[in-house]
């Protein structure tokens, strides 16, 4: 029997400590972290608890302070970030909590850029580009600049890009945070879709439909881990929680 | 379910089984569908208030049916509820108890509360997904029924955040 194959994401003893003005902020403190390829990981917890700290070190976006993240079985804390550039032009694809798009770019070129980058053909690119954009309910932005695009249009060309070279590991930072509900419904079925394709997703968000959907649930609290299990069925009890307004039925 | 019976009532005198048919048709898999039985036992209770009249109504080859009528007096118990303010939603409270006498009971420690009562949340919310797929697209009313009960377990969930934050 050959070895099982290593977690796609692995952290040991991860630390990341801030300096700010000379004074140490902790922000995340040992965190053990392993994903299996094609899992689907919510990460969530409260403002300042570390999320968006934890998922830049493994995107290598944020130096570690000690500790170590292997991905795929390699070591990655230890790269230079040209090679880091490289590891995520191949592998990585990131949605960040405040979108980051190139502002004189039009959507579709922010969208295709990753593509073209990674060596895909200026026709596969655009295809790509289509298919998410229809996706997430942007075909009509394709030539827009992103100044003018609303927050939540924004939000959803971010994840079109990070989604353009089909990363085996996305990891994305809020990607529903300013959505109304249709759209988060658009981006969760997208989401679904790259899941069951089989690409591993690791995301922060506190919005617990997106949660739900996904195979665990990491919580953190301080920059640790305090809660980290699989999404159950519900228990059936007399009254569910939710049963006041609408009663679950099997 | 006596104030929905008192509404269908309002737009035409209905039966029974007719009144059972139009809730379900309205709320559809997002609301607790009544039983006939419990239909009867409600409504022979508004009769008893004097909120809905019975007629029997012969028909041929087959047993009498029975049709309600809503009254004055039921069509003013409609408005008033219709009219008055409705209570917002209980502070979930039985799940606080436990959070705030745990201490004292020395058996549960609140992380693991916090952490066992986000889960169970968790799995609601996937209950409510599935649930929001099943139902029809159409059906608007349900759809919006089940999207409320999102954002109450959205509220809750964010509460509990709120609750580890502050009693770590
Ligand atoms: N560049 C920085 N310099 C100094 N401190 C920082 C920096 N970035 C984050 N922090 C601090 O590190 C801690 C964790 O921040 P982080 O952004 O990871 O939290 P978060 O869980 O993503 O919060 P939110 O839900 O608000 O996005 C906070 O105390 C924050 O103030
Ligand atoms: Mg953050």
């Amino acid at each position: 029997m050959s070895p099982p194959p290593p977690p796609i994401v692995n952290t040991v003893n991860l630390v990341k400590i801030y300096q700010n003005g000379g004074v140490p902020v902790p922000a995340v403190r040992g965190v053990d972290l392993q994903v299996e390829a094609g899992q689907f990981v919510a990460v969530m917890g409260p403002s300042g608890s570390g999320k968006s700290t934890l998922v830049h070190m493994i995107g290598g976006l944020d130096a570690r302070t000690s500790g170590e993240i292997w991905l795929d079985g390699r070591r990655a804390d230890t790269l230079s970030e040209s090679a880091w550039a490289l590891l995520r032009r191949q592998k990585i694809g990131f949605v960040f909590q405040f979108f980051n798009l190139v502002a004189n770019m039009t959507v579709a070129d922010n969208v295709e850029l990753p593509a073209l980058l990674a060596g895909a053909s200026p026709r596969e690119a655009r295809e790509r580009r289509e298919y998410l954009l229809g996706e997430l309910g942007l075909a009509d932005r394709a030539d827009a600049a992103p100044a003018q695009l609303a927050g939540g249009e924004q939000q959803r060309v971010a994840l079109a890009r990070a989604l353009a070279n089909r990363p085996s590991l996305l990891l994305a930072d809020e990607p529903t945070g300013n959505l109304d509900s249709r759209n988060t419904r658009d981006v969760l079925r997208l989401l679904s879709e790259v899941h069951r394709d089989g690409q591993t997703i690791i995301m922060v968000t506190h919005d617990a439909r997106v949660a739900s959907l996904a195979d665990r649930v990491v919580s953190l609290l301080d920059g640790e881990i305090v809660d980290d299990g699989a999404v159950g069925p519900a228990r059936r009890r007399p009254r569910a929680t939710a049963g006041d307004v609408v009663e679950l039925r099997g | 379910m006596r104030q929905s019976l008192l509404a269908l009532l309002a737009k035409e005198p209905a039966h029974g089984y007719e009144l059972k048919q139009a809730l379900e048709q309205i709320f559809g898999s997002a609301y607790p569908s009544p039983n006939i039985g419990q239909i009867y036992v409600t409504l022979s209770r508004l009769e008893k208030d004097g909120l809905v009249r019975v007629v029997d109504v012969e028909q041929s080859n087959r047993p009498n049916k029975k049709v309600y009528y809503l009254t004055a007096a039921g069509r003013e118990a409609l408005d008033v509820w219709v009219d008055e303010p409705t209570e917002g939603p209980r502070v979930r409270d039985e799940f606080f108890m436990k959070l705030v006498l745990a201490p004292m009971t020395g058996i549960a420690d609140r992380m693991a509360l916090i952490s066992r009562q986000r889960r169970h949340y968790l799995a609601l919310m996937r209950d409510l997904n599935e649930l929001a797929e099943r139902t029809d697209q159409g059906n608007r009313v349900a759809l919006l029924l089940i999207e409320g009960a999102m954002m109450h377990l959205q509220a809750d969930l964010d509460w509990l955040e709120r609750c580890q934050e502050d009693l770590s």
